[in-house]
């Protein structure tokens, strides 16, 4: 069965869709109020897989939740926590669950996290993983054996535009591509002159692109992002408009920010759609698709 | 190459010798000698500490090369004072103690943590550069392991945590991928870093690893 946000990319409209992170803990009560603000304005929701090394509540299970509330759920698969078995079992099982969009990432480095004493496994890598998706759809595993019942995916990944040096990043974009990555979700992009031009390359590809727009909050948020995210480059000029915004007003500028960018993008046509991340704030969501005119 | 070890902290030492009164300390000349951990300085200065600490030291040696089989002689010539010692500290990497605790049947304690196997980059600086996996992949990445020197071992290029050439678990580490990327480059051969790499076969070389030469 295809799926509703395949079928949203293959429409050719702009394509919007948010993203949760899950809690550290047995309480949901927020992530399913984010959920139930993102399920009827988005079409997909991306789930994080232990974002930042960080332990918390399985993607899995909130992409269930999702589903429960009547989302669409986009599993945010890493490479970190589980090898090669693991990774297929998810698959089967997501699959049976009403779950038809898969996010392959490579995950974040284990030191980076909470649990830092920690083995990491990357077993797979997130093109290996994509590629396993496609076996799957065949009606195979990765040990070459018959699957009883086959898996189908809207399968995609990542990309960072403003990554440093950007070559290397470029060369496996185009692997993922070739491992039937059907769409990407960028890292954070904020210079829009400098992601027209990364377009420029990537649209002769075929495969969705959606922006990556991460909420500013505050100028020093944005500095931090700067300094300390790879491939996150935060113009001067943002720092100082959200620096200019009263304390009480920031996450308002942030809105107008992010709602200014996306309708710029969809204005120009510079890719199929944004994927925002409000980090948190997901009930700001709605607020930066009214000021995006969306 | 060489064995790469560093000493435990004197208080793990302490714990581990910790109900045994008479210690006979063993070096090792080769690589524990070159990294400063087991030669015969740091044997000398165990062996006072141990003293500061109230044990008795039987006696101590540094093994010319302590993982060979030279080791059964120098334990056979030196008998009498490790028969003496309720236990062997041994400063020598993991494969010496191994060796040792073939042919003695005390407790033989290391006295080190063995890290990796490594070359001398610069003077006093190692790095690990092959992690013995049993399948080759340098003729495709341009003479530089991903598998060693990329902390999560990726064999289809860089992730995204890369920036400015470095890894993202150390700024000051670069990033495999940037480097193999430059060489490739450099020798014309970016097309090798186009090709899939399949996952990894870890059956190539079950653990633990054995072989015969035959």
């Amino acid at each position: 069965m295809v799926s509703k946000f395949k079928e949203a990319l293959n429409s050719g409209k702009f394509v919007v869709t948010g993203e949760i992170g899950p809690p550290k803990g047995t309480n949901i009560e927020k992530m399913v109020h984010h959920i139930d603000i993102l399920k009827d304005i988005v079409d997909g929701i991306n789930v994080t897989d232990n974002q930042s090394s960080v332990m918390r509540f399985p993607s899995v299970g909130t992409c269930l939740l999702i589903k429960d509330h009547g989302g669409e759920p986009i599993l945010q698969m890493t490479c970190r926590d589980r090898n090669r078995l693991a990774l297929q079992a998810e698959l089967l099982f997501a699959n049976t669950r009403g779950i038809g969009n898969v996010l392959c990432l490579t995950g974040d480095a284990v030191p980076v996290g909470d649990h830092k004493e920690a083995k990491s496994v990357f077993d797979l890598d997130s093109v290996q993983l994509l590629e396993t998706i496609r076996i799957m759809e065949s009606g195979k595993d990765l040990g070459g054996n018959d699957l009883n019942g086959a898996v189908e995916y809207c399968a995609g990944a990542i990309v960072t535009p403003e990554a440093d040096p950007i070559e290397p990043q470029l060369l496996k974009f185009e692997k993922k591509i070739s491992a039937g990555a059907e769409f990407f979700q960028t890292q954070a992009i904020y210079d829009l002159d400098n992601f027209a031009r990364f377009m420029e390359y990537a649209r002769k590809f075929p495969t969705k692109i959606l922006a990556g727009i991460v909420l500013l909050t505050s100028a020093n948020a944005a500095r931090y992002m700067t300094n300390n995210v790879p491939g996150v480059v935060v113009p001067q000029y943002l720092i100082d408009e959200m620096a200019s915004a009263p304390k009480e007003e920031r996450v308002k500028k942030g809105i107008e920010i992010a709602g200014r960018m996306i309708a710029r993008i969809k204005k120009e046509g510079m890719c199929d759609g944004v994927h925002i991340m409000a980090i948190g704030k997901e009930e700001v969501v709605p607020d930066i698709l009214a000021a995006a005119g969306l | 190459m060489k064995s790469i070890t560093k000493q435990k902290p004197s208080d793990e030492v302490k714990q581990l010798l910790e109900g045994f009164d008479r210690v006979y300390i063993v070096g090792c000349g080769t690589c524990t000698t070159m990294t400063k951990t087991g030669g015969i300085e740091e044997v000398a200065a165990m062996k006072e500490q141990l003293e500061d600490l109230g044990k008795l030291v039987t006696g101590t040696i540094v093994i010319p090369t302590a993982c060979d089989e030279m080791t059964e002689t120098a334990v056979k010539d030196n008998e009498e004072s490790i028969n003496n010692a309720d236990c062997i500290l041994v400063m020598t990497c993991a494969l010496g103690v191994h060796r040792l605790s073939l042919y003695l049947d005390q407790p033989v304690i290391p006295a080190l943590d063995t890290l990796f196997i490594g070359l001398e980059d610069t003077p006093g600086t190692f790095q690990e550069v092959c992690a013995q996996c049993g399948q080759c992949v340098l003729g495709e990445t341009a003479g530089i392991c991903p598998i060693t020197r990329c902390h999560k071992g990726l064999l289809n290029g860089p992730c995204g945590g890369t920036n400015n050439g470095k890894c993202e678990v150390d700024k000051e580490r670069d990033c495999a991928w940037t480097l193999i990327y430059r060489r490739l480059e450099k020798q014309g051969r970016l097309d090798l870093m186009r090709k899939y790499q399949p996952p990894k076969n870890y059956q190539a070389v079950l653990k633990p690893k054995v072989t015969r030469i035959s």
